[in-house]
């Protein structure tokens, strides 16, 4: 596999992985923006890992573009090569599945959604080939996700779901976006989930919403006043199926900014996890049961 | 100690030069959407080229001085009327406190920037004073401005009667012409599709903000066939999620090419045909909807060439302006 380099102007390189998913491609993309960043080469601005690509920004007076070129293209193949085990954390998030405020917002934009019979979460299950929503939604919550990607507004999450290509939760964005999505919504497209961190227009599928704010600008918020932003790409996220009553009471206590998220330490090993998916899992979600 | 708001304009935020380094948690860079107005109204007051400034768009704002200064409009021709009287762009004149500084019609161009001596002395957040409007984050409040706002002002030391003449200003052509690099997803594109895009001309969409600007007016593209590779999704302009560069050419369904611009979204699922060069991203800052424009192919070598021109200018002016 060799990375497709290229100029995107002449400010930034824009280095893509494969064209396709994968989380082969997402580690590989991984070690590149962590070499490019240890390296700490003058002139580099930005340095933005994807989903299965990568982008580096620079200032093309401080350093030459084909010199950067040349720079990246050296540390190919040790990002390919290398077995990737990564120090990371997972972090355990309420979601209300089911509720209230996306399902009014679904139902306001009907006219624009593939199936306007349907809910976006009946839709959904029925094209992944589930029997109920419950069932999708036990599927959605069982196996944890990777932040494969932070972007398109400030501290939105891209995930992908730690499971085999087949068991890969697929739905297409609506026909033509909606004007309005509920603050910290849970949306879907294409194979990602994404959060939503701020309202505003979108085009996922919208299955449910978490108290848990994940980006705050006034840093007032206790676990987010150092970083703005709470997830990171290489992050894992385990979704925490929770109801009415549980959301109300964790609104409260964040509310009097007592909550945080359970985010334990952890290492996460490619190799081991392509060995053995759920084993792999089941030992990363005990580390959020403390068991 | 202040300025204050009378009434706001169409969309006027506080704005310096950017805050990089935060586009891979998606907050973009930022800052004037013309770096030359920006930088030059600050040099024509006094200032350190990078102090924040108003940036307002279509429409200018009416505000309350409460303490004297030295105050320069730049950018797009928005002329600035101070106690109802006329005053030159491109140029600082004084303003006493109880002054009230009000625009006339946008005569050319698309954003005005208002430099005060001292400049807006907002809270610096994450290293810049600038407004993100999407994420509620900088400037003042995280918003434009509203009727009853008070902004502080930084302590200054500004000249009233410095200007910068006309030929040391960057004139727009028509139709605006916008160099591009072609690359990113060039690739699934026709050939005949990739020429009638760069020989067309295109109109600048209503839909034109600090977040990108959208052009409509040209055919829709067509695709090479291709089976959509896993996690791309189903539209032939649709790629598995990627970083959008500032400046990238986004063109979802095909259809009306979309412009990313210093509040630009960081990335997304829709295919870029390339990117247009630094030097050009003023230009765009100062397009109002409708105007005719056209993207014009070039290399990366071109791109470096009218950067470094760019450059020169840049120095040119701020020559004048140190005397």
């Amino acid at each position: 596999m060799s990375i497709r380099f290229n100029f995107g102007g002449d400010e930034h390189i824009f280095g893509e992985v494969s064209e396709e998913m994968s989380l082969t491609s997402f580690f590989t993309g991984l070690s590149m923006t962590n070499a490019v960043r240890t390296a700490g080469i003058r002139g580099v601005t930005e340095i933005c890992p994807a989903n299965a690509s990568f982008q580096i920004r620079f200032n093309p007076d401080i350093i030459k573009p084909q010199d950067l070129l040349s720079e990246l293209k050296s540390m190919e193949e040790a990002a390919s090569k290398a077995d990737p085990v990564l120090k990371t954390r997972i972090i355990e998030l309420p979601v209300y599945f089911q509720d209230p405020w996306t399902r009014e917002t679904c139902l306001r934009f009907r006219e624009r959604h593939q199936d306007p019979s349907s809910t976006d979460l009946e839709y959904s299950a029925r094209i992944n080939g589930y029997a109920t929503v419950e069932e999708f939604i036990a599927a959605y919550s069982g196996q944890p996700w990777f932040v494969s990607m932070v972007g398109f507004v400030a501290g939105l999450p891209f995930l992908y779901q730690m499971v085999e290509r087949k068991k890969q939760i697929q739905a297409p964005k609506y026909l033509r976006p909606r004007t309005d999505t509920p603050k910290l919504t849970i949306g879907h497209g294409g194979c990602f989930a994404a959060i939503y961190s701020v309202r505003g227009a979108g085009g996922y599928q919208m299955y449910g919403i978490t108290p848990a704010p994940i980006y705050d600008p006034t840093r007032k918020v206790r676990y987010l006043a150092d970083d703005m932003c709470l997830f990171k790409p290489g992050d894992i996220v385990k979704f925490k199926a929770i109801g009415r009553d549980d959301y109300d009471a964790t609104l409260e206590e964040i509310e009097a900014n007592r909550w945080q998220p359970t985010v334990r330490e952890c290492t996460f090993s490619l190799k081991d996890f392509n060995s053995d998916i759920y084993g792999t899992n089941a030992k990363l979600m005990e580390l959020i049961n403390g068991r | 100690m202040a300025v204050k708001v009378i009434s706001p304009g169409l969309s006027t935020s506080v704005q310096d030069l950017g805050r990089p380094g935060h586009y891979h948690v998606g907050i973009p860079e930022g800052g004037g959407m013309d770096r030359f107005a920006t930088r030059i109204a600050n040099l024509l007051v006094g200032n350190d080229p990078g102090a924040a400034v108003l940036e307002a768009t279509f429409m200018g704002p009416e505000l309350e001085f409460t303490q004297s200064a030295v105050v320069a409009v730049t950018g797009g021709e928005l002329p600035p009327k101070l106690n109802g009287e006329e005053q030159p762009t491109w140029e600082s004149f004084p303003v006493k406190a109880g002054d009230r500084l009000s625009f006339g019609f946008l005569k050319g161009g698309a954003r005005a920037y208002l430099a005060v001596s001292g400049g807006i002395d907002v809270p610096v957040v994450l290293g810049s004073r600038s407004t993100y409007i999407l994420g509620a984050l900088g400037g003042h409040q995280g918003r434009t401005l509203k009727a009853g706002d008070e902004l502080p002002l930084g302590e200054g030391s500004g000249k009233a009667g410095l200007s910068l003449p006309a030929n040391l200003r960057r004139a727009g052509n028509s139709p605006a012409e916008l160099r591009m690099l072609p690359g990113m997803y060039w690739h699934r594109i026709t050939e005949a599709a990739g020429n009638r895009f760069f020989e067309e001309t295109w109109k600048v969409a209503p839909e034109a903000d600090r977040i990108g600007y959208r052009f409509r007016g040209g055919t829709p593209l067509e695709f090479v066939e291709r089976e959509q590779p896993f996690g791309a999704g189903s539209d032939p302009s649709n790629i598995v999620d990627a970083c959008y560069p500032y400046g990238s050419v986004q063109v979802p369904s095909g259809t009306e090419p979309i412009v990313l611009h210093r509040d630009a979204v960081s990335g997304g699922g829709y295919m870029m045909l390339g990117v247009v060069i630094s030097a050009d991203m003023d230009l765009i800052a100062q397009l109002q909807p409708h105007t005719p424009a056209r993207f014009v192919p070039v290399t990366l070598e071109d791109a470096l060439a009218a950067r470094t021109e760019q450059r020169a200018a840049l120095a040119r002016a701020e020559g004048h302006l140190a005397g």
